[in-house]
């Protein structure tokens, strides 16, 4: 579902903030992007999601290579991967609904169909009966459920999330990973980013851990829950 | 679902989220709406102006009468006769006879020269016919003189038209004028509602980004700026309509005032139908141009990071 090929990306300022990364995520799987800030985890998102293009090396996304799509069809490609952000980046001019609604707007489904799913997604973030409140009278978690609502609208085949938890507590936090674990379970491939060991070896899925732009290890977390071990195993030798 | 039918759906959310952008804000809104209401009313003020002074030129033009001299020999009968045949011309719609006697008891009593004409021994003056054509044009007018001309009493026809055809050619030049007014002001209402759309970009470049994030193209991004540059451009327009339409309210009383003291039919024309037309339909297409190129130029700079 998603590849790195020897990927490497220097920003213009000549800063280099990953350096060969390598590794595959197949269709359905869970990992988490573990590694202290600084260590390139947004910047392997930004790649993902076409916000950034390698320098060198391939990504490849629902078998495309990102290196192939041109400018013009970025949107298009965007729409099959959902984004759930740290700072949710919801628009607050307007109510939970619309905010919702927006990928499915720009999709092109009719208003009944996006009623339909964006009282879906709400629903499955708990948050049924708040479509016409504004972000703004949300608590944080709750914002970040609208964001979580919004990047599984369009029930997109990846999604990838950029330190979902970093400004909740860790309760919170622990809410925020189930949720989206769930739609892992009903085969959606996940790929969050985070810094939060505690949680990382709680959930105990596969941990691609990064340290300054390389791949420091890949697997499973060391005391990995039964029941949730990765089919996929090991790629590179014992995690750290 | 049509892919048509969402097509259009998509334009009217866009429309009315356009007006709701502008209500919103309704005083900047309408200083921006004013400031280009101004500037079409500019253009379009003149046009009326040039219109009515053509319309007016064209009254006096079809009012401007002949006068035939004809010649030393012809006998007073003979021109009775002649002011017969020429009044019984379907272009002309009447005649007045002038003889020598009335032509100088007139010049007389009006001139002053009574005693000068005195010494005269016998009178100077020809028999006249005074001709009022039934025509407008002035090519109409010029055949006419021409064939009046052309019979052997003629001495010498008059046909005083040429200030209007001064006049006209002004008319000609000041039309010139206008039009080039009116391209300096399309592009004056170009770059204010560009820079009105510019500012609205980075106003809303967080909405943009994340517009951008979940996948809108280009042009689903576009759209709404494009629709409220032609809200503003159209908004100018028809406030430029009813600026015109007041000015020449206020003028209508002075106007008939003035036209009844020259016993004038004459009274002041608007716009006209085409005029507005091309007035609204203007002002909506350089609200759509100057977002355009608004968008064109900022839009493609917001990019998610
Ligand atoms: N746009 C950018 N321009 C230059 N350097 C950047 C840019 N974005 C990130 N970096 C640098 O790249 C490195 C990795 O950043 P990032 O991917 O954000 O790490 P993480 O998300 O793991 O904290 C950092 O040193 C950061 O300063
Ligand atoms: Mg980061």
């Amino acid at each position: 579902m998603i590849s790195f090929e020897k990927v490497y990306k220097r920003y213009p300022n000549g800063h280099e903030a990953l350096s060969g990364i390598s590794f595959a995520l197949e269709r359905g799987e869970m990992a988490f992007l573990t590694g202290p800030s600084g260590a390139g985890k947004s910047t392997l998102l930004k790649l993902i999601a076409l916000i950034e293009r390698p320098t060198r090396g391939s990504v490849i996304v629902n078998s495309r290579n990102t290196a192939r799509v041109s400018r013009r069809r970025i949107p298009g490609f965007r729409r099959r991967i959902g984004v759930v952000f740290q700072d949710h980046k919801l628009l607050h001019d307007r109510s939970v609904f619309d905010n919702v609604a927006l990928p499915l707007v720009i999709a092109g489904f009719g208003p009944r169909e996006t009623g339909r799913r964006v009282r879906a997604a709400l629903d499955q973030v708990g948050l049924r009966g708040r479509e016409q409140d504004a972000p703004i009278t949300l608590s944080t978690g709750e914002q970040q459920r609208v964001g979580i609502a919004r990047a599984v609208a369009s029930r997109p085949d990846v999604v990838i999330a950029d330190e979902p938890t970093g400004n909740l507590d860790p309760e919170l936090s622990r809410e925020i990973m189930r949720l989206l674990r769930r739609f892992n379970e009903v085969g959606v491939t996940l790929l969050i980013a985070t810094h939060d060991l505690q949680l990382v070896e709680e959930f105990g899925h596969r941990r691609i851990s990064l340290a300054a732009g390389q791949i420091a290890g890949d697997g499973l977390a060391p005391d990995a829950p039964p029941g949730y071990r990765s089919t996929f195993p090991d790629r590179r030798g014992s995690p750290p | 679902m049509g892919a048509a039918l969402r097509y259009f759906r998509l334009h009217r959310q866009n429309l009315s989220g356009a007006i709701g952008r502008l209500l919103r804000h309704p005083l900047g809104s309408l200083l921006t709406v004013l400031v280009i209401a101004v500037a079409l009313a500019l253009p379009a003020g003149l046009r009326v102006l040039v219109n009515n002074v053509g319309a007016l030129s064209g009254t006096w033009e079809g009012a401007a009468d002949f006068t035939v001299y004809l010649a030393d020999a012809v006998s007073e009968e003979r021109a009775r006769a002649l002011a017969n045949d020429i009044g019984a011309r379907d272009e002309v719609a009447e005649v007045a006879f002038i003889s020598r006697a009335d032509a100088l008891e007139e010049f007389r009593t009006q001139s002053g020269f009574g005693a000068a004409l005195d010494a005269l021994d016998e009178n100077p003056l020809p028999h006249a016919l005074v001709v009022r054509p039934e025509l407008s044009t002035v090519g109409e007018m010029q055949a006419l003189a021409e064939s009046l001309a052309a019979l052997e009493e003629t001495a010498l026809v008059q046909l005083d038209t040429e200030w209007v055809e001064r006049l006209r050619a002004m008319l000609v030049l000041i039309e010139r004028a206008v039009d080039i007014v009116s391209a300096l002001v399309a592009l004056g209402v170009v770059l204010v509602i560009g820079n009105t759309i510019r500012l609205e970009i980075n106003n809303r470049s967080t909405e943009i980004e994340v517009m951008k994030l979940v996948g809108g193209s280009d042009g689903f991004i576009r759209r709404p700026f494009l629709y409220l540059g032609f809200c503003y451009g159209l908004a100018g327009a028809l406030v430029a309509a009813l600026l015109i339409a007041a000015s020449l309210g206020l003028l209508a009383a002075p106007v008939g005032a003035l036209a009844e003291l020259y016993a004038s039919a004459w009274s002041l024309t608007g716009l006209g139908l085409r005029d507005t037309a091309i007035l609204i339909g203007g002002g909506a297409a350089l609200g759509w141009a100057g977002a355009w190129l608004a968008a064109a130029r900022h839009l493609r700079a917001i990019e998610p990071t």
